[in-house]
């Protein structure tokens, strides 16, 4: 009898009190309502949630938002395939919008079968871990480590490590996020337009034979490809070749033909073409440790 | 301290000691007992314009010009930055190639051969007198004369001499812990230019405003400490504001930090400087030379260096030209033809080098040889996982944890590192990965951090 009593009591009450708190649910529910475009849910699913930040965006959702006000167009995304973007498009009725694709492009040729080795580092395995110890063991105090914090960055997995220590970028794969340009503990990424094919390939600033002393292929500062480029669009600044790209539509491959070194490239479908004059590196193997 | 702390309790800190800490061989028998000596002027001095942190030196000299021994060769950058001064009388070759630096990078440097046939006599010098000279005037005879911490920061030492707007500098302390081992410099340096230093003390407390110096020496340098003390008495009398302590010897004593809670129970507050706490720290290097140069006028041209290490058959300390190139000190102390590792500054702190082929900047306070068979082989140095056994977290003289931070920065989880885990505290002293069982580069790990961290904040 009591026990019965105890139950039912308690099951009206505990019922009581879910369906008073079920009531406050709804009311705070509708109160508290905030409107959210449905849209920007359907186009964030669209997206590839890699919050790689290639769109200038923080993130994935904070883009969808931007594109459901339009602020931005769905080819921005470089990260997404151009289905997918046809896709968002397609859904939020606009127009896909043109994009330049961006890449992630290497100041540095300097392999380890060109550019010298002056030490052995042995330590924590990284580029930054090696660049804090005396610069690692590179001869070359500008050029890339070779220890693959770039690679490992890399969301994409675009950037991968030939056979002689340098990162190679995959362009299919590179949606010109800018990761491993942080993670360059020698600031030797940057990312630039697919369009920009005239590239230099080095970051050394010494001058002549010092400069080759480091590396067979670094620039050298003989200013020949100054002298060949449209006036004012290469200018030598410490020792080093630098391209003015707002003149970019002036430039032509015959630049690079009488470099040296072959520091300066041009870069075409994923190609690397190399002036005429460039000494052909023939060696394959590594450097030795000079000493 | 108050009185009732002393006792049982002093075994946890107090005064005299910090807690946690190392005690690492100290190998300075090498050299402790071997006397200043000065080696001969190389035939080509190389002298890096950015020789000390802040901007770098600009050239004042013009290739082709002679120049005498101690004539300035460049001008400060800026305020937090020092002048360079020839460190022999001889004829610029050239004002900025670029030649490899300590750190690996390679950097502008002033090239000045020497004349064979000079005698090498410092003949630029004005002397002055530092009583009349007002704070500020003395503060710039001090830049002028391109004093740098000489303990191995190369900080220009006058940005320090006077407290920062809204801070008080009561207590001056002269650092002579070199907790470093093999280190024997400053050792040397308090032992035969004791007055020299006293003098710098004055100076400094004057711009300061300091009311007291304590000079703290490691407790492994009695005879050092003996000796201040018989100079104080000579210079001051016997109840002088200038006093010498001795400190237990344990790594890092001669952090600042460190030593200002060993000598007057203070703490820095995390993220501060000794200012906040109204101190100042000087190396015992730079206070001898600010002594030695200022009221004579002249600049910054030599410091002592010590070369030690299995890899030497002549160790010692060395009186050397700044900008005498490494190699021909390491022949001078007869080094070995192939070393296995080269080491700037102490083997806890230092760095090795990646080339020989470098100068004698101010900053160096030793340069130590180990052969190739001193190095320890791969299995030895084998990284193998934490196994939480603390030891590193005992160590930590900041009572930090770096195993946590260590496995963060594995991660690169920088930013969690500098807000929940003070990863700005850490200055790097090497214990952490010293003392672990497991041989993780833990030092090198949180160096990564810190870097990557501030590349974050800069994009």
């Amino acid at each position: 009898m009591d026990a019965s009593l105890t139950i039912t009591s308690a099951t009206v009450f505990m019922a009581a009190l879910g369906g008073l708190l079920a009531v406050l649910l709804v009311l705070a529910n509708k109160r508290l309502y905030v409107y959210e475009d449905p849209r920007i849910e359907e186009v964030e699913n669209l997206l590839p949630s890699a919050n790689c930040g290639a769109c200038g965006q923080p993130g994935c959702k904070a883009f969808a938002e931007g594109l459901v006000e339009g602020k931005f167009s769905p080819s921005q995304c470089t990260a997404n395939s151009a289905d997918m973007n046809g896709l968002i498009a397609s859904t939020l009725g606009v127009g896909l919008g043109a994009q330049e694709k961006k890449l992630a492009r290497l100041a540095c040729a300097g392999g380890n079968h060109v550019a010298w080795q002056r030490a052995r580092y042995k330590g924590l395995d990284g580029c930054r871990a090696a660049d804090i110890v005396a610069g690692g063991g590179k001869g070359c105090s500008w050029g890339c480590l070779g220890m693959a914090d770039c690679s490992h960055a890399c969301t994409f997995d675009a950037i991968s490590m030939d056979d002689n220590g340098l990162p190679v970028v995959d362009e299919e794969k590179c949606t010109g996020c800018g990761d491993c340009v942080t993670a360059c503990p020698r600031g030797l990424f940057s990312i630039h337009p697919e369009n920009h094919k005239l590239w230099v390939a080095c970051k050394n600033l010494e001058h002549g034979e010092a400069a080759e002393a480091d590396c067979d292929v670094a620039c050298n500062a003989c200013t020949r490809c100054a002298a060949d480029a449209p006036a004012g669009v290469i200018a030598m600044t410490n020792n080093l070749a630098t391209i003015d790209y707002s003149k970019n539509d002036k430039l032509t491959r015959q630049v690079t033909d009488r470099c040296p070194t072959g520091a300066i490239v041009w870069l075409d479908k994923g190609k690397v073409h190399k002036g005429e004059a460039a000494r052909k590196v023939l060696r394959k193997d590594a450097l030795p440790v000079a000493r | 301290m108050k009185k009732s702390q002393k006792g049982f309790l002093q075994m946890f800190g107090g005064k005299g000691r910090f807690r946690h800490g190392i005690h690492p061989e100290e190998h300075k028998e090498l050299t402790e007992h071997k006397a200043i000596r000065r080696i001969p002027f190389y035939k080509e001095m190389v002298l890096p314009l950015s020789q000390h942190r802040g901007a770098p030196a600009k050239p004042i000299v013009v290739k082709g010009q002679d120049v005498v021994r101690g004539e300035p060769i460049a001008e400060a950058g800026g305020f937090v930055s020092a002048p360079l001064h020839a460190p022999v009388t001889g004829t610029v070759v050239a004002v900025d190639r670029l030649v490899p630096m300590p750190d690996g990078k390679k950097g502008p440097a002033i090239i000045i051969r020497t004349w064979p046939s000079s005698t090498q006599e410092i003949l630029y010098s004005k002397t002055v007198d530092t009583d009349a000279m007002s704070d500020d005037e003395l503060v710039q005879a001090v830049q002028n004369a391109g004093v740098v911490g000489l303990g191995g920061a190369a900080f220009p030492t006058h940005v320090k001499m006077k407290a920062p707007k809204g801070k008080n500098i009561t207590t001056l302390i002269g650092n002579g812990c070199e907790c470093e081992p093999f280190l024997t410099c400053d050792h040397r340096i308090m032992l035969e230019y004791a007055e020299n230093m006293i003098k710098g003390i004055r100076l400094v407390m004057q711009t300061s405003g300091a009311t007291k110096a304590i000079i703290g020496v490691e407790d492994n340098k009695m005879d050092a400490v003996h000796r201040i003390r018989e100079a104080i008495a000579t210079a001051s009398g016997d109840n002088s504001d200038i006093t010498c302590e001795a400190v237990a010897t344990c790594y890092p004593q001669g952090a600042e930090k460190m030593l200002i809670k060993s000598l007057l129970d203070l703490e820095v507050p995390s993220g501060g400087i000794p200012a906040d706490i109204g101190c100042a720290v000087f190396n015992v290097g730079t206070l001898a030379q600010i002594g030695e140069l200022v009221p004579e006028g002249r600049g910054l041209v030599e410091r002592i260096v010590t070369v030690s290490g299995p890899g030497v058959s002549n160790p010692g300390n060395y009186l050397v030209p700044v900008g005498t190139p490494l190699p021909y000190l390491l022949k001078h102390a007869g080094a070995i033809e192939d070393p296995g590792m080269v080491i700037l500054g102490g083997p806890m702190m230092g760095a090795a080098v990646a080339t020989t082929d470098i100068a004698c900047t101010k900053g160096i306070t030793g340069v130590l040889v180990f052969g190739q068979e001193e190095l320890p082989s791969p299995e030895e140095q084998e990284e193998m996982p934490c196994i939480n056994c603390r030891a590193c977290v005992e160590a930590c003289p900041m009572f930090l944890n770096p195993s946590m931070l260590g496995r963060l920065s594995q991660n690169d989880r920088y930013e969690e590192m500098a807000s929940r885990f003070n990863l700005w505290d850490c200055f790097e002293c090497g214990c952490c990965a010293n003392v672990c069982p497991s041989n993780i580069p833990l030092t090198q790990l949180i160096r990564v951090a810190k870097g990557g961290h501030m590349q974050r904040n800069k994009d």
